[in-house]
């Protein structure tokens, strides 16, 4: 019990943090099950979601500043697919990635520029911030609401993949490309559809995740970016509840192993059981395996 | 052109360079910017080459290299620091447990030889991996030596989080010269061998290079390891630069600029590679530099000009260049005085066709 106690604040901001993951892995997971593309911006679209917060914040309301951040998140990810991504549909992939790569260095460097390199202090949300205690450990709101809506968002997505027509062209078209374009399905639309999901979850996460800090730079996405990036890889790429059990996992262990003592190693960790996952199981938790053809 | 003319004209060209080297560290001020930039611009060249013989002429995508060069820097940095001066470098740690100072160049072979050692242990799981796994394996391994690094209880050795500093620091122009170019000539050789053309055929089919009889475990750990070795005398190089060393500055977003410069220069192209790396430096330390500062033309205030608008314009410049010229300056040849003729006898032929 005294155990329990002791690492209980450990093991909410775990649940918590995990959740923001899982939002982030969403969108990775899906791009590379259907464009086999590490999104390395993602984690900078997800920054970008925050500082547009804060901009929004010092002249609008709250209830119209969340709404525009979204927007301007979702965007942002449109635009960065069809510019940087679409024109090297038929390059090689490492072309691709490369060109995700740059638009990293590209968003990071623009936001440098509009920040001056300055932290911005992120706004208190009302409620969000709030503090309250459960037993007795002291939190604040944002981390009970977190698990809650990162399992609400993944049962509605989960439902829009399972159950539309829009959903059922995302799994076609990442089984087979070419196919899915036979069958007339737009496999352009549909992959621009996957970006504006995926960024739109991230903005959520980046309002959860960024509450629970004092500011944002311009690199504190990219942190959060690769370990949401190792949760997909640890549940299996392109699987969405794997993204989301491997967010949490990776999350609460993380926090785990601050409550230890070891901060200095909690992002070590995350990579080596990258190492770890990559050696045993490459496929991940739920992945399907893919074989080699000659 | 002949073979031996070109190659004289080439041997000629070279001597000239290190003559240039020579003369502007004698006439120009220590503190000038060029000398800065040409020291920088060898000292990246080396390491950009290096991470091309892995990604561009085995094709093996790795983003570790920030970790190797860290690896490279400490090590020469913990074993060259004067045995005087340890007491006030870690102070924090009652002067640290190293009580012995080595040469300068014994402590360049060192950083290369423990990067290499690194790149070994980790090559043994990572190589099996394929393409962007890879990527991000190695990736997370230089996170995982950065941390190693900076971490308390390695504070005897490696100083903690704090900095390291008072190592030899970079006697001349022409030193960063003749090292870098040596290690470049030596991979240079390596590329031209039976090895390196087995690199090459690795990249281009690996299930075909394997049907040909080629070692795919041995050849990629091989490649590895000689580009972590290179990758390691590079950060040595880097630190002696720099003067001071900190595990903080080997972040991935220096890999990324590293693959970046790579991709300018041509993905299999060692001259594309020094030509980028010191394009690269010269823009953004001192071509570029009017950029940050506020600027009015005749009354007229440019606008959007302040501090960081050299970086956006610059990432915009390498995403152009990502997009629209693929190849990078060299794609997969080589520079050479032949070449360089043959360009342009051809363009002259072109235009009198039409």
């Amino acid at each position: 019990m005294d155990f329990l106690s002791k690492n209980l604040p450990y093991l909410l901001a775990g649940i918590s943090v995990g959740g923001q993951y899982a939002l982030i892995a969403i969108g990775y997971t899906m791009v590379y099950g259907i464009l086999r593309l590490i999104n390395f911006a993602h984690g900078d679209i997800f920054t970008v979601a925050g500082l547009v917060m804060i901009y929004a914040m010092t002249v609008l309301p709250l209830y119209i500043s969340i709404p525009l951040t979204l927007i301007v998140t979702v965007v942002l990810a449109y635009l960065v697919e069809r510019v940087a991504y679409r024109p090297l549909r038929s390059a090689p992939r490492m072309s691709v990635m490369i060109s995700a790569i740059g638009v990293s260095y590209l968003l990071q460097n623009l936001m440098l520029y509009v920040t001056g390199g300055l932290a911005k202090t992120y706004p208190t949300i009302p409620f969000a911030s709030n503090t309250i205690t459960i037993g007795g450990a002291t939190t604040k709101v944002v981390t009970l609401i977190t698990p809650v809506l990162t399992i609400v968002l993944v049962i509605a997505l989960v439902q829009l993949i399972n159950h539309t027509k829009i959903g059922m062209a995302m799994r076609s078209v990442a089984n087979d490309f070419e196919t899915s374009r036979l069958m007339g399905i737009k496999v352009d639309n549909v992959i621009s559809m996957t970006f504006i999901i995926g960024s739109f979850l991230a903005a959520v996460g980046s309002l959860l995740y960024f509450t629970n800090y004092a500011s944002v730079v311009p690199t504190s996405g990219s942190m959060p970016g690769l370990k949401a990036f190792v949760a997909a890889v640890f549940g299996g790429i392109g699987s969405i509840p794997g993204a989301v059990i491997g967010a949490f996992i990776i999350g609460i262990c993380e926090n785990i192993i601050k409550g230890l003592g070891w901060t200095t190693f909690s992002d070590a960790f995350t990579f080596a059981l990258l190492i770890v996952v990559l050696i045993v199981k490459p496929t991940g938790l739920f992945g399907e395996g893919a074989k080699d053809k000659v | 052109m002949s073979k031996k003319t070109d190659r004289i004209i080439s041997a000629l060209l070279l001597v000239a360079l290190l003559v240039l080297a020579v003369v502007l560290d004698k006439t120009l001020p220590t503190t000038h910017i060029a000398l800065t930039v040409l020291k920088k611009g060898c000292i990246w060249s080396l390491i950009v080459v290096s991470m091309n013989l892995l990604n561009g002429f085995t094709g093996l995508f790795s983003l570790g290299h920030a970790g190797f060069m860290l690896i490279g820097g400490y090590t020469f940095a913990v074993l060259t620091i004067p045995v005087a001066d340890r007491a006030s470098v870690y102070q924090y740690y009652d002067g640290g447990i190293i009580q012995f100072c080595v040469p300068m160049i014994v402590g360049l072979l060192a950083a290369g030889v423990v990067a290499a050692i690194m790149a070994w242990l980790i090559g043994l799981p990572v190589l099996r991996l394929k393409s962007d796994y890879l990527a991000i394996a190695t990736l997370g391994f230089s996170e995982i030596v950065r941390a190693f690094f900076q971490w308390d209880t390695m504070g005897p050795i490696t100083n903690g989080s704090n900095m390291l500093r008072k190592f030899p620091s970079l006697p001349s122009l022409l030193f960063a010269v003749v090292a870098s170019g040596i290690c470049i000539a030596v991979i240079v050789m390596i590329i031209n061998s039976s090895y390196g053309r087995a690199f090459k055929a690795i990249r281009d089919d690996e299930i075909a290079a394997e049907a040909m009889g080629i070692n795919l475990a041995k050849h990629k750990r091989m490649a590895f390891c000689i580009s972590s070795f290179f990758a390691g005398i590079g950060g040595a190089l880097f630190a002696m630069y720099q003067g001071t060393l900190q595990a903080m500055t080997f972040k991935t977003a220096l890999t990324y600029e590293l693959l970046l410069i790579v991709v300018i220069g041509g993905l299999g192209s060692v001259t594309g590679s020094i030509l980028a790396s010191f394009l690269y430096i010269a823009c953004s330390e001192w071509w570029l530099r009017f950029l940050d500062s506020e600027m009015t033309i005749g009354g007229f205030k440019v606008p959007l000009l302040r501090s960081g608008f050299r970086m956006v314009v610059f990432s915009i410049i390498i995403m152009v260049i990502v997009l629209f010229a693929r190849k990078g300056i060299m794609g997969d040849k080589e520079f050479s005085v032949s070449g360089l003729v043959n360009f342009f006898k051809n363009r002259g032929k072109k235009k009198e066709v039409k």
